[in-house]
């Protein structure tokens, strides 16, 4: 009664091979290394560059433990943090003499010492979140109110030129909280504007309101639009982010969106921490508008005042500049900005590539004002600053605009920098952020390995002890259970965190009841008077139903945090959740296995040694 | 080795008066505690920041306070923090300040007057998200609660649901009138550590109606009052063994775990004690109050002829 078929056998063998196999990879550790890949999306790294940097730290005296090549970027790794740091400043030194044109990104990097026979069965060491490996974590929150609102802006801004071009008489155009207002002297003109702006604004909704003098045409984003709008932002918004990850040169970041308005960053392994809450935190927003140059209001500037309808800004000599509230574009409709050098003149420029509406505006604005300045604005975190003011010259169709005039080639580049990876479709706060230096991370490791492994030991002494042969086996199912635990977590690249390495522990405490339930029932059937092989067997079946109950509803609670838990809880969650199942797996199948080759064959079994 | 071997069942049942009373009484204070003094919530559930910085030497904590109160945090929180090199800071959630520079000029400040400082660890939550985890938080123990009640309800039957739901709630609500009253800090490890021990004590009940339904079934002439003290008497061998296990493994947490798992340790300590007391004592008598009856455990079972047969 007492035996296990053959299949039962394999089935064990396989998951403890299994077990092994995939725990395995989390022994090797890690290496501290440099990667090395292109900056540019025209130039290409090859095999060429490991001997160069070979040569490199050859020249610098600095030991590696191995450089490679592997198709992307080439990595070097090394013994030490410190020759990491060392070669990192050497390279950097090395390849980029130009710090404002780096045409590679050399990062610091863990790699793991996997060896490739245990990679090419997808063998990976555990994914350590952020509280174990150090690192950066951001929850950014995105201001979709104000990315409709800057969009009315435009909107209404097209509004008046459309009306101005159909010549419909109005009076006045509004900005209001959620949409813009037109007013109207009598019947007739409203509905020409009503029918001309509602054929050439499909995105927008106009309601007729006011009667007698005041007549109004409101108009607001159709449900939909904003939605659409709202969703461009946030992509634009991640693209941009990305863009100013990648210039950081961080291995594996995360830039996810999450939920309808929010965007998570995580940057592990950053050692600079500082450096990289900057570079994300400077992301900034373009803006297009039209300079106050009317003599009265140069004259109010002069006089330290600022006139209605116009705002001050300083550019980038510090010298203020009246430019007008209305904005005409914004970053949305930039597509691309390169620095060059003007055709005739050989002077350094930016080139800005608009889309389809921002060329059409753009085009339209310029043919109605020949002659006059447009200034473009780059807000950071809410202040604004001129970039450039150009006059006007022609007519400027097709959206290719170049900007030129008092720049430096360096200049030109950082403006186009600026715009291209800078220029967000609306502004991003803060709403959470993590940061923990790397010291910390390798001591949480370390602190959550030594209480797990001393409270396993303390279990399994006393296990032993308590209960002889049938402890032993009890121990051993737990280091079973251990193992598998561990060796679903690597397989599933589920992120371990410190709370992560509790449940670790909370599972092997709680997973030896399942042992106890079993071997106290034993115990029990024994001193009943039933025979050995009997009571093993009773021991079992009886325990079987308890432990399945007590197990689902550990798992209900697990559930629980695993739905509505986040960031390291959800760690802690997933791991109790897969501690369960792993727990009455090993308890139950695999004790009885290793029970049943050790008593199971004997056929006059007289004293079992439970202690 | 064996610890409990008992020959006679332990009367438990007929002090269950006195077990419930002990209950209530603890349970009443735990209330006035949280009600009163209320929880030390971590800036997880207030939002706020955390800096946890390291000095080659001692951490000056009074100048430490002082640098802080130049920038006008005259509420700033500053202690030790596992170590006597470590300083924990702990800045309450300002209004229009964006937090998110402020970790920035503290550790700038603090570089300033002792360059042996690093920050190792930043933490910031701004209100909203502090707001959502404390509701994900109250609504994770709603699940809990009523999931555990939906299974048991269908494993056994409702008087036991009842029954341990009110002695787990009992259990959670004195590991909360333990943090109330000693001010510690309630963080989301700790609220984890808190459902995961109303799942584990759960288990206790689990284990003792376990054991009552068997024994129903055996022993056909015994009350419900004998067979609840059996039941116990029988299980205490094993709930004792267990609980003493899981919390040497706790005890190393506590030890070995550094100060971030010291509360949920915590926890997860007193979660486990209370478990035991509270699902053998009081768990089995409020099932016997609510009139528990050997017909409630053991359905009768329907032979194939369509004759019901009693056990």
């Amino acid at each position: 009664m007492n035996r296990y078929p053959i299949w039962k056998y394999v089935v064990l063998a396989v998951t403890l091979v299994f077990g092994l196999l995939y725990t395995l990879p989390n022994f090797f550790g890690e290496a501290p290394a440099v990667q090395i890949s292109s900056a540019k999306a025209t130039v290409r790294i090859d095999d060429g560059m490991r001997g160069r940097v070979e040569r490199i730290l050859a020249e610098a005296n600095i030991p590696t433990t191995g450089i490679f090549f592997d198709g992307n970027s080439v990595k070097a790794r090394f013994e030490t943090t410190d020759d990491q740091f060392r070669a990192q400043a050497a390279i950097q030194r090395a390849l980029n003499p130009d710090p404002d044109d780096p045409g590679w990104i050399v990062a610091m990097n863990l790699l793991s010492n996997t060896p490739q026979w245990l990679l090419s069965i997808n063998a990976l060491p555990m994914y350590l979140g952020l509280d174990l490996r150090g690192g950066v974590h951001f929850l950014m929150q995105v201001d979709m109110a104000s990315a409709i609102d800057k969009r009315l802006d435009s909107v209404a801004a097209e509004a008046r030129r459309l009306l101005r071009e159909k010549r419909v008489r109005h009076a006045g155009i509004e900005r209001t909280a959620d949409g813009f207002v037109i007013r109207f002297r009598d019947e007739q003109t409203r509905a020409e504007a009503l029918a001309a702006l509602g054929r050439d604004m499909p995105d927008i909704a106009f309601t007729e309101a006011g009667e007698g003098e005041d007549l109004r045409l409101e108009g607001r984003f159709k449900p939909e639009a904003a939605k659409q709008i709202q969703e461009s932002a946030l992509s634009q918004n991640i693209t941009t982010l990305s863009n100013r990850v990648n210039e950081l040169g961080v291995s594996e970041p995360v830039i996810q969106r999450q939920g309808a308005d929010r965007v998570v960053v995580q940057l592990p392994g950053v050692q600079d921490t500082a450096k990289a809450k900057d570079i994300i935190g400077r992301t900034a927003t373009l803006e297009v508008r039209m300079v106050c140059e009317r003599p009265e209001e140069l004259a109010a500037l002069a006089a330290g005042n600022v006139p209605f309808g116009c705002e001050r800004f300083l550019d980038r000599e510090g010298r203020p500049l009246l430019v007008q509230k209305q904005v005409i574009l914004t970053g949305e409709n930039l597509e691309n900005a390169l620095p060059g050098f003007d055709s005739q003149t050989q002077e350094p420029t930016v080139n800005l590539n608009l889309d389809s509406n921002g060329a059409r505006i753009f085009r339209e604005v310029t043919r109605a004002n020949i002659g006059k300045r447009m200034a473009i604005l780059l807000f950071e975190k809410g202040k604004g600053e001129v970039v450039t003011a150009p006059v006007i010259r022609t007519e400027i169709p097709g959206g290719r605009v170049q900007i030129s005039g008092q720049m430096t080639t360096t200049e030109a580049a950082d403006i186009a920098l600026l715009l291209r990876a800078g220029s967000l479709a609306a502004p991003m706060e803060i709403i959470e952020e993590r940061t923990i230096g790397p010291s910390l991370g390798a001591a949480n490791i370390e602190k959550g390995f030594r209480s797990t492994l001393w409270g396993f030991v303390a279990i399994a002494v006393f296990m032993i002890a308590y209960y002889a042969v049938f402890g032993v086996i009890s121990t051993l199912a737990l280091a079973f259970n251990l193992l598998l635990l561990i060796a679903l977590l690597s397989v599933l690249q589920a992120t371990l965190t410190l709370p992560g390495i509790a449940a670790i522990a909370l599972t092997l405490g709680m997973a030896i009841d399942a042992n106890v339930l079993i071997n106290e029932r034993i115990r029990e059937e024994l001193r009943a008077g039933v025979s050995p092989q009997a009571a093993i067997a009773l021991g079992y079946e009886h325990a079987w139903r308890t432990i399945v109950d007590s197990n689902i509803t550990t798992l209900i609670a697990g559930i629980a945090l695993l739905v509505f838990g986040s960031g390291p809880i959800r760690g802690f969650a997933v791991v109790h959740c897969l501690g369960v199942l792993t727990s009455m797996f090993s308890a139950v199948m695999f004790s009885r296995g290793v029970v049943n080759l050790w008593y199971g064959r004997r056929k006059k079994l007289t004293r079992v040694s439970i202690g | 080795m064996e610890f409990f071997r008992i020959k006679k069942d332990i009367p438990f049942m007929r002090y269950a008066l006195v077990w419930n009373a002990i209950s209530v009484v603890t349970f009443l204070l735990a209330v006035f505690f949280i009600v009163t003094r209320g929880l030390h919530f971590s800036i997880e559930f207030t939002g706020g920041t955390v800096m946890e910085v390291n000095y080659r030497n001692e951490a000056p904590i009074e100048s430490i306070r002082g640098a802080l109160a130049e920038m006008g945090f005259e509420d700033a929180q500053v202690q030790n923090f596992g170590t006597s090199h470590d300083a924990l800071i702990r800045l309450p959630l300002r209004e229009g300040v964006s937090t998110a520079d402020l970790a920035e000029q503290v550790g700038a400040k603090l570089a300033g007057l002792d360059d042996t400082m690093t920050v190792t660890r930043v933490e910031f939550v701004g209100p909203q998200v502090g707001e959502e985890l404390a509701t994900d938080g109250a609504l994770a123990v709603l699940f809990v609660i009523i999931g555990i009640m939906i299974y048991l309800a269908l494993r056994f039957e409702w008087k036991f649901a009842v029954a341990t739901v009110l002695a787990n709630t009992h259990d959670v609500v004195i590991i909360l009138g333990f943090f109330a009253f000693f001010q510690w800090e309630f963080s989301l490890a700790v609220l984890a550590g808190v459902l995961a021990v109303a799942g584990y004590s759960v288990n206790e009940a689990v284990v003792v109606f376990d054991r009552v339904r068997e024994n129903f079934r055996k022993m056909r002439k015994a009350s419900t009052v004998e067979v609840i003290n059996n039941a116990i008497t029988r299980t205490m061998s094993r709930t004792i063994i267990t609980h003493a296990s899981t919390q040497m493994m706790v005890l190393s947490m506590f030890f070995f775990g550094g100060p971030s798992l010291h509360n949920f340790s915590l926890a997860l300590t007193i979660g486990i004690l209370c478990g035991i007391y509270s699902s053998i004592f009081v768990a089995a008598a409020i099932a016997m109050w609510l009139g528990l009856k050997r017909e409630d455990m053991v359905r009768p079972v329907r032979k194939d002829d369509g004759q019901p047969e009693l056990p």
